[in-house]
């Protein structure tokens, strides 16, 4: 303000008088370059802000946790008619609001573009990523965030029209297929295609329900995302029965909740929420017998439900905290269950996602 | 002021920092300096966060393998590229879509501009409505009308649509066959070069003569013979050393051949349909703006209603029409980028996309492509100052 002051004075002061337009576009231009400024400025002290605060002080601040969510994918993330978001990632974010404020209500979702995600976690506007981000080294390397866990573990896979009567990946030589961009996805189907020796022709588009129209409306022969986005996606199109994903699974993607590096407190507490909802199920807490279970004898039990130990205050949360998650949602198997397992539209097996003892992948340390 | 000033300088030497000039130029080094200080550190703020963070910075990325496709290339590009060679895809992907869509929109808008201020009622209000509808539609929605409804409704490639001269068009694009090389095409190149350089002198020679004698020569037809009758003899004289790769019918598609992807050719449509509405308005308001004397006076000499367009009102209407026609092309230009929302892989979609998502550095991506359209921008209104000088009123 000192400046645009001064170059006003300096205006007024000049003897010979300037015709008035050269005054008003000099003034103009010492304005712009002001705004210009402020702005810049104001981004960079953005980024400055947001790094000195702890997360968990700001989220109990604000009242609310904050989520990066899918805007669209059917049991994921995705909001319905009244705005209100449903899936397992949004169940997620909803586990830390519970463990927080004891009320899975105090979580606001903000929907992002694969494109946007990750600078929107980085910048601050979120608080946590929960939207199918598949975890990779050079992400972790590179873009200052961390992921707290594996909530689903997934492999990139192929959708085709029947009427092409295509049966397997291998015979795609040569066909045009859709993806969505910023995400692995983009990655792993050039690799696949290079590694196959088979020709193809890519349209790339910079959302999902873009890049699945343009699919849908036969611009391409295969749209190609994680698997279980295209059980969802598959559920959105106009002949849902008329489209079969094919067998191979040409990729590891391990989905799971995002959070900036620099804040281990942070990072700590949204681990154990999933750590948690993993230990509910192995050991048989359930919404439903939460209460009876709080009595129980079983020492790993009492642990979990914050009976014995300090292990919820060791969060910065109360010793309820899994009692205050399960209480709300349940435990990881009734999550997957109501959004993508058996009781959903999806109907996804657990495979993979099953828990480590009963033949799958999730596992989790034991609260001790 | 002055009564503080005393002794011999009658002229009243005015205190060093009380001189006008001094002051001007002092406030504007204290500005300058500001904001090169805020620059600096405003720069030093920003990367100090992302080297907190553990966030990239610089561009060490440019020369490492880009590891995805891109489905129209101008250049050699592969998965196996780098992101800088991606880069120059997206930049020519950029500049062909303006090129193309600048020239289209140009003789559309010129056309419809015209036929506004046709004496025909009907064919006036037609154009009237052209320009309204075109002109209230928001760009975006004029994509996706061209390439969901009207391209997208194309068939399927199993049931291509032929047009004859082994010219296919379904809903993957237009095929045509694509020239091949197959002789000695250097002749007919040459035969070209000559046709256009005899077109140049005989029009020189054309207005000269009639400056001195009044006698005009046909030269549109001469013109004619010459840039396409010539090559074309000599093409055919030499045994036509040109063969084509004609589409076919594949697994999947029709390969082979040129193949206009939809999403290229809804954003040359869309582009061009879109700035032409703007344009025809602009052309209007040129032609309108000279003035009715100058139609009447040009009407006495006995000149015909096309030669008093061609010849009077033209050129005096480009002075008015050429300034605001260059903000047509910036636009143009500009709004090129929102080709990302049907697939078209522009410089925006590939780099400030693609490319940004996969190394997360959003800082030096915006940056360049900031750059880029400033550049265009710059390179744009440089030609057409250079244009508007041309075509300037001669004042004498």
């Amino acid at each position: 303000m000192v400046i645009a002051a001064m170059l006003r004075k300096h205006s007024a002061d000049v003897y010979v008088l300037p015709n008035s337009a050269e005054v008003g576009s000099n003034w103009r231009m010492g304005m712009k370059k002001l705004i210009l400024a402020a702005v810049i400025s104001a981004a960079s002290f953005g980024i400055a802000t947001a790094a000195s605060a702890g997360t968990l002080d700001n989220v109990k601040q604000k009242g609310q946790v904050v989520c990066g969510a899918n805007p669209g994918t059917a049991g994921f993330g995705v909001p319905d008619q009244q705005g209100n978001w449903t899936g397992l990632d949004v169940e997620y974010c909803r586990a830390i609001a519970a463990a927080v404020f004891n009320d899975p209500t105090k979580a606001k979702f903000v929907p992002l573009s694969s494109k946007d995600r990750f600078t929107a976690l980085a910048s601050g506007e979120v608080d946590v990523l929960i939207r199918n981000s598949t975890w990779t080294m050079s992400r972790e390397t590179t873009l200052g965030i961390i992921w707290a866990g594996i909530n689903y573990y997934d492999g990139q896979g192929f959708i085709v029209n029947n009427k092409l009567g295509v049966k397997s990946a291998k015979e795609l030589n040569g066909a045009t297929i859709c993806v969505q961009q910023g995400t692995t996805t983009e990655l792993n189907v050039a690799d696949y295609f290079r590694a196959n020796k088979m020709e193809y022709k890519v349209v790339t588009f910079g959302t999902s329900e873009e890049a699945l129209k343009a699919y849908d409306s036969g611009r391409c022969d295969s749209y190609t995302t994680d698997r279980s986005g295209l059980a969802a996606d598959r559920l959105s199109m106009t002949k849902p029965d008329d489209h079969t994903i094919l067998p191979e699974i040409i990729s590891k993607e391990p989905l799971g909740p995002v959070v900036r590096q620099g804040d281990d407190q942070w990072l700590n507490l949204v681990k154990w929420v999933h750590n948690a909802l993993l230990i509910s199920e192995e050991l048989g807490v359930t919404k439903a017998n939460v209460d009876e279970m709080m009595k129980s004898e079983n020492p790993e039990i009492k642990r979990l439900l914050g009976v014995e130990g300090k292990f919820g205050e060791s969060l910065g949360l109360s010793n309820a905290w899994v009692v205050q998650i399960v209480k709300a949602l349940g435990n990881y198997g009734e999550v997957f269950d109501r959004n993508v397992g058996p009781s959903s539209p999806l109907k996804l097996v657990r495979g993979s996602n099953a828990l480590w003892n009963q033949g799958g992948l999730q596992y989790a340390p034991p609260i001790r | 002021m002055s009564s503080q000033i005393s002794g011999s300088h009658a002229t009243a030497k005015v205190v060093f920092y009380n001189d006008p000039k001094f002051r001007s130029r002092f406030a504007q080094f204290v500005l300058l300096v500001a904001i090169g200080l805020f620059a600096y550190f405003a720069y030093e703020n920003t990367s100090e966060n992302l080297r907190k963070r553990n966030i990239a910075q610089g561009f060490g990325f440019w020369d490492v393998e880009a590891g995805f496709d891109i489905s129209q290339t101008l250049i050699a590009y592969s998965a196996a590229s780098s992101y800088g060679r991606a880069f120059w895809v997206g930049l020519l992907n950029t500049l062909l879509v303006s090129l193309v869509s600048i020239f289209f929109a140009t003789i559309l808008g010129f056309i419809i501009g015209i036929l506004r201020l046709s004496r025909n009622w009907i064919v006036s209000r037609l154009a009237g409505v052209y320009i309204e509808v075109f002109r209230n539609i928001p760009l975006l929605l004029i994509l996706y009308f061209w390439y969901g409804a009207v391209l997208g409704a194309l068939p399927e490639p199993r049931d291509s649509l032929a047009i004859p001269g082994d010219i296919w068009l379904n809903n993957r694009g237009l095929l045509v066959p694509r020239p091949l090389i197959a002789g000695d095409i250097l002749y007919t190149v040459a035969a070209l070069g000559i046709g256009i350089l005899g077109a140049y002198i005989l029009a020189r020679f054309a207005r000269r003569r009639q400056a001195e004698t009044g006698e005009r020569l046909p030269v549109g037809w001469i013109s004619t013979a010459l840039i396409f009758g010539l090559p074309l003899l000599v093409y055919l004289g030499v045994g036509t050393p040109l063969g084509f790769d004609f589409p076919e019918k594949g697994r999947f598609n029709l390969t082979g051949g040129l193949n206009l992807a939809p999403e290229f050719v809804a954003m040359v449509v869309g582009l061009s349909t879109y700035t032409s509405a703007f344009i025809a308005e602009t052309i209007r308001a040129g032609v309108l703006a000279v003035s009715k004397g100058q139609t009447e006076a040009s009407q006495a000499l006995g000149l015909s209603r096309g030669q008093t367009l061609r010849l009077v009102v033209v050129p005096q209407a480009l002075r008015v029409i050429v300034p605001p026609l260059n903000s047509e092309y910036l636009s143009l230009t500009k709004n090129s980028s929102l080709g990302v929302s049907i697939g078209y892989p522009d410089l925006v979609n590939v780099f400030t996309g693609t490319v940004l998502n996969q190394t997360g550095q959003a800082i030096e991506m915006v940056s360049v492509t900031m750059l880029v359209y400033l550049t265009f921008s710059l390179l744009t209104s440089a030609f057409m100052n250079w244009f508007n000088r041309r075509v300037a009123l001669v004042e004498r």
